[in-house]
């Protein structure tokens, strides 16, 4: 069996989401310009729960789609071909501020391939990047600009990100080989 | 979800879990043609022969346009102007296509096990675009897609399929489909080109149309084929549309929600009544448009490679 340890236990995850909320409301002013992107399937119900959050700190609905970058992908011929999630931008990303939302930041090229993938919707003002865990190993050149939690890994552990329909079940789990 | 095949063959050898596999995919690529930029990278840097050995007009733009909406680069082969003509054999002619380091091969012959033959001598992936009266499987594929989209389901449906049965490729393909997805299929048409032997497939076979139509939940009409219409089929064209022809006078005694599919080219007042081909209960067009769709999905499954399916978080 691996050794599997929680490094983010339901509360905990509420609260950097909270945080990054709180974040993302202080670096951009104009509210009405922000746009959450949640790329699936990880970053869908995170999307969906910042979303929420920052409804609630600016007092407006603020728009979340759902983004699945198969299509954009750079290892397509060296793996199975992926299943593939429904991408819903239901609003023009056109002068926009995106935040793309993901469950792990790890090589980076998820990153690419969504930032490409969007540029097929239209031209945003500029790309934010949430992420829940940065786990490190970066293969290009991409930040997060919100991060719930740093987490140094070895290439051969797991990062699992585990969510419930309540919200109690969540979890960030570490998985040692 | 679950595809590792490096070919599109046959519908025969898929499992249901396959075939929904390229629906789902499909489902995807649908949403991208529905987008002002119809275009994505991931076929970047493949190169795609379409070898049409026997003519096509409606197959061949559908795979061209698939092809092109995930960036390969393209190279038509056409019976006409390729050294078929001069002698060569096909294994030679794909021989010399693959020496050219292509990576897809769909391929349109009139012979069956066309395809199955470029897949064991040829290192590409090889795609079935239709061999001989054996299988067209992207036709399936297709026609099943736009049942789901418009049924929301195919288990449990009834389809009847009317026409030319004996020598279609498009019916052998739909019946295994259909059957593998839980439909059931009626097959109905001149004894002569709907024999019991079809029964064998998992159908019902019948040569009352009215019986045929009565319980359809999707009426699928083939093309009775002028080009290759032997004179010991049937008496005549006349008779036939007399007999088996959809008008409205049949259509009358279907379920009122009976929708109705042709995989095209639609020889108008023969098999199908004028008004009918154009009503809101044909699917006909968007069978075209599901086309690309369906068929971008399949040269995406192929692609893959052998490593995992399960994407790692980040």
């Amino acid at each position: 069996m691996p050794e599997a340890n929680i490094i983010l236990n339901a509360p905990a995850i509420q609260r950097a989401l909270t945080r990054i909320a709180h974040e993302i409301a202080e670096r951009n002013e104009a509210s009405a310009e922000v746009v959450l992107v949640g790329i699936q399937r990880g970053g869908v119900p995170l999307a969906e729960r910042l979303a929420a959050l920052l409804a609630g700190i600016w007092g407006h609905p603020v728009p979340c789609g759902h983004l699945d970058v198969s299509m954009h992908r750079d290892d397509l011929d060296q793996r199975a071909a992926p299943e593939i999630h429904p991408t819903v931008i239901p609003f023009d990303v056109t002068g926009k501020t995106v935040v793309l939302v993901d469950d792990v930041l790890f090589s980076g090229r998820t990153i690419r391939s969504a930032m490409d993938s969007l540029n097929d919707f239209g031209r945003p003002k500029c790309i934010q990047l949430a992420v829940l865990i940065d786990r490190g190993h970066r293969e290009l050149p991409v930040k997060a600009d919100f991060v719930g939690k740093n987490q140094p890994t070895s290439l051969a552990e797991k990062v699992r990100v585990r969510f419930g329909e309540t919200g109690k079940e969540d979890e960030v789990v570490l998985e040692k080989p | 979800m679950s595809w590792h095949r490096p070919h599109l063959l046959d519908i025969e050898s898929l499992s249901a879990d396959e075939i929904l596999t390229v629906l789902d995919t499909a489902k995807a690529f649908k949403a991208v043609g529905e987008r002002a930029i119809k275009k994505v990278p991931a076929l970047r840097g493949r190169t795609v022969v379409n070898l049409f050995i026997e003519p096509s007009t409606r197959t061949r733009t559908s795979f061209e346009l698939s092809e092109q909406r995930l960036s390969a680069d393209i190279i038509n082969f056409t019976a006409e102007a390729s050294s078929l003509k001069k002698g060569e054999t096909l294994k030679d002619t794909a021989r010399n296509l693959e020496a050219l380091n292509v990576d897809f091969i769909v391929i349109r012959h009139s012979a069956a096990g066309a395809a199955h033959f470029l897949s064991r001598v040829l290192n590409t992936h090889v795609i079935n675009a239709g061999d001989g009266a054996h299988e067209h499987p992207t036709q399936a594929l297709l026609d099943a897609f736009t049942i789901r989209e418009r049924k929301g389901k195919i288990e449990g449906l009834n389809v009847t399929i009317l026409g030319d049965i004996l020598f279609s490729r498009v019916a052998r393909s739909n019946i295994w489909a259909l059957t593998k997805l839980g439909a059931k299929v009626t097959l109905c048409g001149p004894s002569t080109l709907v024999p019991r032997t079809f029964e064998q497939m998992g159908c019902r076979v019948t040569h009352d149309v009215d019986a045929a139509l009565r319980d359809a939940d999707i009426i699928h009409l083939l093309r009775i084929q002028h080009e290759r219409q032997r004179k010991t089929m049937f008496p005549s064209i006349g008779e036939y549309t007399t007999l088996f022809g959809l008008n409205k006078a049949r259509l009358a005694k279907a379920r009122p929600d009976a929708l109705i599919m042709h995989p095209g080219p639609v020889n108008r007042g023969v098999e199908i009544d004028n008004e009918i081909a154009d009503s809101a209960r044909s699917l006909i067009l968007e069978q075209v448009t599901n086309g690309i769709a369906v068929r971008m999905a399949v040269l995406f499954l192929v692609n893959g490679g052998k490593g995992p399916q399960e994407i790692a978080a980040g």
